[in-house]
């Protein structure tokens, strides 16, 4: 098969790159504006052989997609908001069993049902936090309906890789924005498997970790037999208390993640060469950035733009490396600033780090960076 | 058929289990190891899915594959994992608080859709565990730590509610009834689509010695004594019915489960090439 341009919309795009990926599991239960990933998943994995579940409720979807991912099926589940924040238990299960799933969270303006159903980038903090205890997250945030589709089969890719729920956030402008995309062709962008045990049935322990930080996984039903618990537990499965292993083993959730965030983290740099100005922003306030710094530096003045494609972990280290060169920095975002609290950590009180924060359910327009440009250039 | 003992599904290594003396809980394992070994299930087809609770913590004592998960969402965990693979056997094992109150409307739902998911409540009339608390089956006025001066609450029939909510096999006994128990279990077990089976169990600890059951021996009188089959049940006045515990197999439907609906519709639309693959 050849690669195909085809005309399409966000959220359309995250359902084709699911499948793309070998999705073939989906619960979920529906809320605007993510709807379209349920809609077209349902047609979708009933063509290709796959299930489509509509759940009681996203407490439920969670756990139906860890469950099946624990029976073998690649697994996604879509939400908005107020979903998320249902979700937020069974998710924290599926980081504490290491079981690889895709949340899809569509942002939408809250608190609670909020601004029912306008754009907001108002859920960073939420799935980076959301859950209790400790524990890492990978959360990545598509700024084009091509990136709804690249980055939906790389958050496969990193779940399946890493052994942990991967978290795909678009706003609800980029979920609802039609416009071409390039569909790769089969084999074209990477697929990771998940690593599979292959030894003896007995000496099978489903979490000791291997040199890559990760242990294999089985399917319930092979000839592998497992335990898996939402307590903690140490290699076999099977709660564990002792302190030691606990000291360990919640560790291990985030180092498994933090020592490998050269393969995680992915940003993409727009006019960064003789910078005195970076904005930093993600998702659909990219665009309008994009643009706002093209007409800065067509005005004279140099500015550049760090778009943060990984939104967890947090992509301290690119941020440092581009900070050191200028004078000051914008973090345009549509909530009351919670990127930019991230930004300040990294560079130091020295930097002046300007918040452009948006709450109002609407879109961040070219015209208001630039004005800030201007202002604090 | 493989042929197994019930031992051959206990895993040693986590004996003797944490139940009090007295408890209910281990008789239902008991039943559950030999309905397994009378069915001649192999332990790598089955998962047994469990919540919180101290009947939750059943998994660890057996050697099947297990996915021990957060309160309330057993059925839920259940459910992706007998949708994604219809083979396996798939059997959640809950307490009333599990089952019944925080994980209620799964509950509804899995019977509602009829997801070949085997249900084992352990009604132990309140939260054990946690010290005792009101659930949503703690009969009316009863003493909990939580209604020091009676429930103010009216309990639930766990066994109507998934009957009428579309169960295909619905089934009640008690931790006294071990060989109705044995086969409930069984036929439930080896039943299509949803299956139901609510154990009246004694909780000693908290419910029996705040209610003055005399514990367990009292316990376990009670329930004997209380327990009729449906012929018996049926002769009693309608006033009195509050007071007894209807026993047996409750409902027995053979409809279309949730896999079987769902490759329905596939064959339809595709026809037979297109089974469950990829
Ligand atoms: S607290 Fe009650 S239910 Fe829990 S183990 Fe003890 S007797 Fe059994």
């Amino acid at each position: 098969m050849e690669r195909k341009m085809v005309f399409m919309q966000g959220n359309e795009a995250v359902a084709e790159g699911a499948i793309y990926a070998g999705a073939r599991f989906y619960a979920g239960y529906p809320i605007t504006p993510s709807s379209e990933i349920a809609e077209i998943c349902s047609q979708r994995l009933l063509e290709v052989g796959g299930i489509y579940m509509q759940m009681e409720d996203e407490l439920a979807s969670m756990a139906a997609i860890t469950g099946a991912s624990l029976a073998g099926k690649k697994s996604l589940t879509a939400t908005s908001g107020p979903g998320f924040s249902l979700m937020q238990e069974n998710l924290g299960m599926a980081q504490a069993a290491e079981v690889p799933c895709v949340v899809v969270d569509v942002q939408r303006s809250g608190p609670s049902t909020g601004l029912a159903t306008k754009p907001a980038q108002a859920d960073i903090m939420q799935a980076r936090w959301g859950r209790h205890g400790d524990q890492a997250i990978i959360a990545l945030a598509p700024a084009t309906v091509q990136e709804c589709f690249e980055l939906t089969v790389k958050a496969f890719s990193l779940s399946e890789r890493f052994r942990t729920p991967v978290v795909l956030m678009p706003d609800e402008i980029i979920g609802h924005l039609r416009e071409s995309v390039l569909l790769p062709a089969p084999g074209e962008l990477e697929v990771v498997e998940r690593k599979r045990y292959t030894g003896d049935p007995k000496a099978y322990l489903p979490f000791k970790p291997e040199d890559d930080d990760i242990a294999p996984m089985a399917d319930y039903g092979s000839r592998y037999v497992f335990h898996i618990t939402s307590s903690m537990h140490g290699y076999e499965g099977y709660s564990q208390n002792d302190p030691d292993n606990a000291a360990w083993k919640i560790g291990h959730l985030s180092d498994k993640i933090y020592n490998s965030l050269d393969e995680i983290i992915e940003t993409r740099e727009f006019f960064t060469e003789e910078m005195e100005l970076l904005v930093i922003t993600s998702g659909s306030t990219v665009r309008a950035a994009h643009e706002a710094v093209r007409q800065a530096r067509s005005g004279g003045m140099k500015a550049g733009l760090l778009q943060l494609i990984t939104l967890w972990p947090f992509a301290d280290s690119k941020i440092s490396e581009l900070a050191a060169g200028v004078k000051s920095i914008l973090v345009p975002e549509m909530n009351l600033g919670q990127m930019v609290h991230e930004v300040r950590r990294i560079v130091g009180a020295e930097m002046p780090v300007h918040s452009l924060a948006k709450s109002s359910g609407q879109g961040i327009e070219p015209q208001e960076i630039l004005t800030k440009i201007r202002e604090v250039y | 058929m493989a042929v197994y003992s019930a031992e051959h599904y206990l895993n040693r290594k986590r004996l003797p289990h944490l139940w009090c003396a007295g408890c209910g809980s281990g008789i239902v394992l008991g039943s559950l190891t030999r309905a397994m070994a009378a069915l001649g299930l192999d332990r790598e087809k089955v998962v047994t899915v469990t919540g919180i609770g101290c009947w939750g913590k059943a998994d660890d004592y057996l050697n099947t594959n297990a996915f021990h998960g957060t309160h309330g969402r057993a059925l839920s965990f259940a459910t992706g994992i007998k949708a994604a693979n219809p083979e396996l056997t798939v059997i959640a094992l809950m307490g009333d608080g599990d089952g019944a109150t925080i994980g209620g409307n799964h509950l509804i739902h899995s019977a509602r859709r009829n997801i070949g998911v085997t249900a084992i409540v352990v009604n132990n009339m309140n939260y054990g565990m946690t010290g005792g608390q009101y659930s949503a089956t703690t009969p009316h006025g009863c003493i909990t730590s939580t209604s020091k001066y009676g429930n103010p609450e009216r309990e639930m029939d766990l066994c109507a509610l998934v009957a009428v909510a579309g169960a295909n096999y619905v089934g009640r006994s008690t931790a006294y009834h071990v060989t109705q128990l044995d086969s409930l279990i069984k036929n439930a077990i080896s039943h299509k689509g949803f299956s139901f089976v609510e154990v009246i169990s004694p909780c000693p600890t908290h419910f029996g010695r705040r209610n003055k059951f005399g514990v367990s021996v009292g316990m376990m009188k009670c329930l004997k004594e209380r327990g009729l089959n449906k012929a018996k049940f049926g002769m009693l006045a309608e006033e009195e019915k509050d007071k007894y515990i209807l026993l047996g197999k409750l409902v027995d439907r053979d409809e279309p489960d949730f896999n079987e609906q769902y490759e329905t519709i596939r064959t339809r639309v595709f026809g037979s090439e297109q089974g469950l693959k990829g």
